[in-house]
């Protein structure tokens, strides 16, 4: 790509990306000081702890996989199946062993 | 380079152009090289535990020896056999259905097939030093923990060794569909062959993990003194089974798929139509997949899951059927009406279709949870898995030869050896396993060393013997087919059987570039859109230009090398410390190489255009 192609409005674009960026990884930071600050505080009961450390994960994979994997833009339809599917199928994984195994 | 491959060379420079290759086409060779040897030693195999059960009482092999035959043919045909010759097809096939130069990534192709070779190697030098893996091709714990011999560590090992280079290959499938199809080529627009290859490498890519994590909990069980299996010690023998069928049940479709695309590449020819309802055939390949995760429990009713669990994979088992249906009279609806060739890929798949048939409708009476109970491990069940693998996967790799061995080879196999070949194979392999139904059902165990005189199972036996003995010379026919082939057979043109996938669309066997300009795609079946618009071939979808090509590499036989001395390194180790040298050493080897591999740059070299224009058409 060449600079001169660059006009306004991928300016703008990429300016907004950033700032998409930035937001995130505060966010994510604040997330993972809250789950540290639960554990290391004692502040809540294992009953709701637990659930509560689970929760923040998944929003940070999510904010992994849409924001820093791009996958929340186009062109990125392909990967979004694949992952889901792999999601899927470690899930399926999990569930039975918990379910039928240990439970 | 045109004029380097024209000289007359020696053996040594041959060797060494297979052992450094990273293109498609050569690797689809050793993979089926690789392949066609474990398969003949899988069927040696196969052929000692019928000759044991021959009659009753007998005692041609030993019973510990019994064991470990039938664990090895299990795990050999499996592993080793099938997926390795179908991994060989779809190298072979799959970039030339889609109209690439090669796969995404050539190094890694060439990596996986070494991986599994020397697995394969690793699980077989087994039989030399102190006995074979003894404990089933499940390897269930608590009986896997605890064989004395090393012949599980050899099994754990080897199937470690060669599934990392199966998952390869799966993702480099998966990578080459995704980005290098030919412009025009859209996802609807791939031949079925391809669409199966897509699937399947999703299923390996999602299903080999599972075996991955068993079988080093498994070797962490036997050799550094963890208990994930034991009992005794805490640990939980039922993980083990759970782990190893949430991979083995995808596996089964790993084996199927892909030949159910070869049917649908074969059919349509030979049929002179276009595949009946080609997009409910992908669809249900889909869908075979997604509910191939959702079924393994079936092999487990007998564990004492509970009617809830065992009523909810029984009926998730029989809803399989319903897509593989709709696959069968697909098939047959591409036959109705079209101008049918009947010749030896056609005949394997005319044989395919009521074998295979037989094979799903025993498969939805063993899904019945509670008839499953009598069913369980009784022949029953044998002959079951071989009506579909035997049925499906070998019928489907045969066709698959027959059909493709002129566009691998350059030459067409002979016909009538092929015919003789197939109705061989097909007459013994009915009597061999149809009678195996009978012989469960009258409460027949299966992995028994003998069984007893008048107990209404000594005929039985003898007619499955028998049967064995006929498909086992009818491999033997298709071995001398290939030799006869190579040096009396005829030389095939680009297009022999008037087809209709590119593949079909470049010369036999393809210039190692495969095609000089990538073709532009106008429809489904590609080169029959030309053909019926009084075209030849395909328009060039880009000028003609330098063609970027991977350099060879020694590196992948190293790496898999390295991994190989280090698999004896952790299975010995055990025995002494010494030993632990080897595995500082194999890994050495290895990581060594990849380190090497990552440090230097290769970019490759480029074919120029200047030689492009001299090489004629």
């Amino acid at each position: 790509m060449d600079n001169t192609n660059t006009n306004s409005f991928q300016k703008q674009k990429n300016k907004e990306e950033m700032k998409k960026q930035l937001i995130t990884f505060v966010l994510m930071i604040g997330f993972t000081i809250v789950a540290f600050a639960i554990v290391a505080t004692n502040a809540m009961d294992k009953m709701f702890a637990v659930p509560l450390l689970l929760i923040l994960a998944v929003v940070q994979v999510g904010f992994q996989f849409y924001y820093f994997m791009h996958m929340k833009d186009r062109g990125h339809e392909f990967p979004s199946v694949m992952i889901y599917g792999g999601v899927f199928a470690a899930m399926l994984t999990i569930a039975a062993l918990v379910a039928i195994v240990w439970w | 380079m045109s004029i380097a491959a024209a000289q007359k060379r020696g053996f040594g420079a041959f060797l060494w152009d297979y052992l450094t290759t990273v293109d498609h086409k050569k690797i689809a060779h050793l993979y089926l090289v690789g392949g066609g040897f474990f398969f003949i030693l899988g069927g040696l195999e196969a052929l000692f535990i019928r000759i044991q059960l021959i009659a009753p009482e007998n005692d041609f092999i030993s019973a510990g020896l019994y064991n470990e035959m039938f664990t090895m043919h299990g795990t050999t045909m499996i592993f080793l056999a099938a997926m390795p010759l179908l991994l060989g097809l779809m190298n072979a096939v799959m970039p030339l259905q889609i109209g690439a130069r090669d796969v995404a990534f050539p190094f890694l192709n060439s990596l996986g097939f070494w991986l599994f070779m020397f697995g394969g190697i690793l699980l077989n030098c087994s039989w030399f030093l102190g006995g074979a893996p003894d404990a089933g091709w499940t390897a269930y714990t608590p009986l896997s923990a605890v064989s004395p011999t090393h012949g599980v560590d050899f099994y754990v090992l080897g199937l470690q060794i060669s599934g990392a280079g199966t998952l390869m290959g799966g993702i480099n499938f998966l990578a080459t569909i995704v980005t290098m199809r030919a412009p025009g080529m859209t996802y609807m627009r791939m031949p079925l062959f391809t669409w199966t290859t897509f699937v399947t490498s999703t299923l390996i890519l999602f299903a080999f993990p599972a075996l991955t994590v068993g079988l080093f909990l498994l070797m962490f069980d036997r050799m550094f003194g963890s208990a994930f299996f034991d009992v005794a010690l805490g640990g939980n023998s039922i993980i083990w089974q759970h782990l190893f069928w949430i991979f083995a049940h995808p596996e089964v479709y790993i084996l199927i798929l892909p030949v159910f695309g070869v049917f649908s590449e074969v059919i349509p020819t030979f049929s002179k139509k276009r595949l009946f309802g080609y997009t409910s055939m992908v669809f249900a390949t889909m869908l075979i997949a997604f509910l191939g995760f959702m079924v393994w429990a079936h092999h487990m009713f007998t564990v004492g899951l509970g009617p809830v669990a065992n009523a909810i994979f029984a009926i998730a088992t029989m809803a399989i059927a319903v897509p593989t249906g709709i696959k069968i009279f697909n098939w047959l609806a591409t036959m109705w009406g079209g101008s049918i060739t009947i010749n030896s890929a056609m005949l394997w798949s005319l044989g395919f279709i009521p074998s295979f048939t037989i094979g799903g409708m025993t498969g939805i009476m063993l899904a019945s949870a509670v008839a499953d109970y009598q069913y369980h491990d009784s022949y029953f069940v044998v002959a079951h898995f071989h009506y579909v693998i035997v049925g499906g996967v070998v019928f489907g790799l045969f066709a698959g030869l027959h059909y493709w061995w002129p566009k691998m080879f350059g030459r067409i196999l002979n016909e009538k050896l092929g015919k003789i070949g197939f109705w061989l194979f097909f007459i013994g392999f009915h009597l061999t396993f149809f009678i195996q139904h009978f012989l469960g059902l009258m409460g027949m165990p299966r992995r028994y060393w003998v069984f007893l005189e008048d107990q209404g199972l000594d005929t039985g036996n003898l007619v499955s013997t028998i049967g064995t003995f006929l498909m086992a010379i009818s491999a033997t026919i298709f071995l001398i087919n290939i030799i006869y082939t190579s040096v009396k057979g005829e030389k095939a043109s680009a297009d022999p059987f008037d087809g209709r996938s590119l593949e079909w669309a470049i010369s036999s066997p393809p210039p190692y570039y495969n095609f000089k300009q990538l073709p532009l795609v106008r429809g489904l079946d590609p080169l029959w859109v030309e053909k019926m618009d009084g075209k030849d071939n395909l328009a060039p979808a880009e000028p003609l230009g330098d063609i970027h090509m991977p350099n060879s590499s020694i590196l992948p036989f190293i790496i898999s090398f390295g991994f190989f001395i280090a698999g004896f390194g952790f299975i010995y180790q055990t025995d002494h410390q010494a030993w632990n040298f080897a595995i500082f050493i194999g890994m050495g080897i290895a990581l060594g190489s990849m380190l090497m591999r990552s440090l230097k740059d290769d970019h490759g070299y480029h074919i120029s255009k200047a030689e492009l224009e001299r090489e004629a058409d």
